[in-house]
C-alpha cells in the first residue's frame, strides 16, 4: 500500500473542508472493507484518507414511524441489523444488511460504503430503490438529497463529486399494508457475492387485496442495480396470482442486461432473475396476506 | 508521516509509532510482537486476523492502526488467564479442531465474539456466523463441535 496522510475529522464541517481541499486526491473511508482491498491491490492509491467514523452526523440511526429512516453513512451493517425495527418495519433492507460480507465485515463495512462503492452486485441498493430512498450528500458549499434511482452511473461510478460526501440515507416510512423481500443467488450460503438479486416492494390498497403499488429492483444484472417499471405495471391494480407473478418476473428477466462473467452467464442469470423475482414476490404477497390476517 | 497511536491490548496500553499504511495486523505482529495473530488472505475472506475491537469481531487486515487509535484490543494471546486457557481453546485442543492451526486463533476470537453476542446458538447460526473464517484441514465438523461445547456448558440462560 502507497503511504498517504490521515485524517479523521470529528465534526461534518471539517471533514468537508478536507475534502474540498483535496478533491479528486483523497479518498473517504469509512469501514474500509472495500477500500483497503482495493488500496492493497494497487487499483487506488490516494494521496489521503478521511476517516469519516467520528463525525456524529454519519453515525446517526434514527427513526420514528412519521418519519423517514435516517442511517448515517458511516453506521456499521451490524449495528444496522440488530436495531429490532429494522426487520419488522424494513424487511427486504435488512435481508441485505444481514447477508452482506461476514460476521466480522459487517462489523466494519456500512451502508453507505457499500452504496458509494456502488457494485453492480451490492445488496444493500436493490431493496433501498424499493424503498424510495434518498441520498443526503453534502459538500463544503451546498447540500443536496438525491433519489437513490439518479445516485449511480455504473460499475464503481456515482454522481458523488470529489468534493461531495455522502451524509447518509433516507428510507420513508413504509405505508400500511405493504411488505417486501430481498433474495440473492449466491453458490455459498453467507460470505459471497451475488450472481443476481431481486428486492420486491408491495402496498395494497386500503381493506382489499388489490396491490396499490410494486416495486422491483434487480441487482447484478445490469451495470447498476435497476428498478423495472414494466414489470411493476403488470401487478399494479390487480389481485396477485400465481400467474400475473409469472408474468411480472418474466418480464423482470428480458429487462436484465446481465454480463457472462466467473460467476455466471448472461442467460443463467436471465433465468435466476425470473426465479428470484417470483420467490420474492410470492414471500412479500404471503406476508402480506399473514398480515392482514392478523388484523382480523 | 508517522502517527502515535494509543490504543489497550489484552489490557496493557501500548503506545505506537505508526504509518497510516501499516493496517492493525501488521502491527500487532510485528510491532508489539503479537504473532498469534495470522495472516491469510489480506483481503478479508479467511478470518484468520480475526480480533476483538472492543469487543467485535474485525478483521484486522483490513483496520488501519491509525483507525485503532484509542480502541480496545483483544488478540488470541490475551484469551487464557491465570495460566488457565479459555474455554474456547480447551474445547478446541479437547475436540481436535486443532489441525494445522493457522485458522485457530481468528477461529477462537470470531468464536468469542458468537458467544458474547449469543450463548446459547444452534449450530445453523454457528455455521452461518463462521462463514468468515476458513479451514483447510478440518472440514469444520470439530470446531463447531468446540464451539457448541462451550456453548452448552456456559451457565447463564
Amino acid at each position: 500500500m502507497r503511504n498517504f496522510e490521515y485524517y479523521s475529522p470529528v465534526t461534518l464541517k471539517a471533514g468537508l473542508t478536507l475534502l474540498a481541499h483535496y478533491g479528486e486526491q483523497v479518498k473517504v473511508l469509512a469501514g474500509g472493507t472495500d477500500l483497503i482491498v482495493q488500496m492493497k491491490a494497487g487499483k487506488v492509491s490516494p494521496a489521503a484518507l478521511i476517516d469519516v467514523k467520528k463525525i456524529a452526523e454519519l453515525n446517526r440511526l434514527e427513526w420514528n414511524s412519521q418519519d423517514n429512516l435516517f442511517i448515517g453513512a458511516a453506521v456499521p451493517l451490524s449495528r444496522v441489523a440488530a436495531w429490532p425495527e429494522l426487520k419488522t418495519q424494513f424487511r427486504l433492507l435488512y435481508d441485505a444488511c444481514a447477508m452482506i460480507g461476514s460476521f466480522q465485515l459487517r462489523n466494519r463495512g456500512t451502508v453507505g460504503g457499500n452504496i458509494c462503492n456502488a457494485a453492480p452486485s451490492a445488496d444493500s441498493i436493490p431493496p433501498l430503490l424499493c424503498l424510495g430512498a434518498k441520498a443526503q450528500v453534502a459538500s463544503s458549499i451546498n447540500m443536496r438529497k438525491v433519489p437513490l434511482e439518479d445516485f449511480f452511473i455504473g460499475p464503481g461510478k456515482t454522481i458523488l463529486t470529489p468534493t461531495e460526501l455522502l451524509i447518509g440515507i433516507e428510507v420513508p416510512a413504509p405505508p400500511a399494508r405493504s411488505a417486501g423481500a430481498y433474495l440473492r443467488h449466491t453458490p455459498r450460503v453467507d460470505m459471497d457475492i451475488a450472481v443476481a438479486g431481486a428486492a420486491v416492494f408491495l402496498t395494497l390498497e386500503d381493506e382489499t387485496s388489490v396491490c396499490k403499488e410494486a416495486r422491483i429492483a434487480l441487482g447484478a444484472v445490469a451495470p447498476k442495480a435497476i428498478r423495472v417499471p414494466i414489470a411493476e405495471a403488470v401487478l399494479k391494480g390487480k389481485v396477485l396470482t400465481n400467474q400475473t407473478i409469472s408474468e411480472a418476473a418474466a418480464i423482470a428477466a428480458e429487462t436484465a442486461k446481465p454480463i457472462f462473467d466467473v460467476r455466471g452467464s448472461a442467460e443463467y442469470r436471465k433465468e435466476l432473475v425470473k426465479v428470484l423475482t417470483s420467490r420474492a414476490l410470492k414471500q412479500a404477497w404471503d406476508t402480506l396476506q399473514k398480515n392482514a390476517r392478523e388484523e382480523i | 508521516m508517522k502517527k502515535q497511536i494509543i490504543l489497550t491490548v489484552n489490557g496493557h496500553e501500548r503506545s505506537v509509532l505508526v504509518e497510516p499504511r501499516q493496517t492493525l495486523l501488521d502491527v500487532l505482529r510485528y510491532d508489539l510482537r503479537l504473532t498469534g495473530t495470522k495472516e491469510g488472505c489480506g483481503d478479508g475472506n479467511c478470518g484468520s486476523c480475526t480480533i476483538l475491537m472492543d469487543g467485535q469481531a474485525v478483521n484486522s487486515c483490513l483496520v488501519l492502526a491509525v483507525e485503532a487509535d484509542g480502541h480496545n484490543i483483544l488478540t488470541i494471546e490475551g484469551l487464557a488467564q491465570d495460566g488457565e486457557l479459555h474455554p474456547l481453546q480447551k474445547a478446541f485442543i479437547d475436540e481436535g479442531a486443532v489441525q494445522c492451526g493457522f485458522c485457530t486463533p481468528g477461529m477462537i476470537m470470531n468464536a468469542k465474539a458468537i458467544l458474547d453476542i449469543n450463548p446459547h446458538p444452534t449450530e445453523e447460526q454457528v455455521r452461518l456466523a463462521i462463514a468468515g473464517n476458513l479451514c483447510r484441514c478440518t472440514g469444520y465438523d470439530k470446531i463447531v463441535r468446540a464451539i457448541l461445547k462451550v456453548a452448552a456448558a456456559s451457565k447463564d440462560g
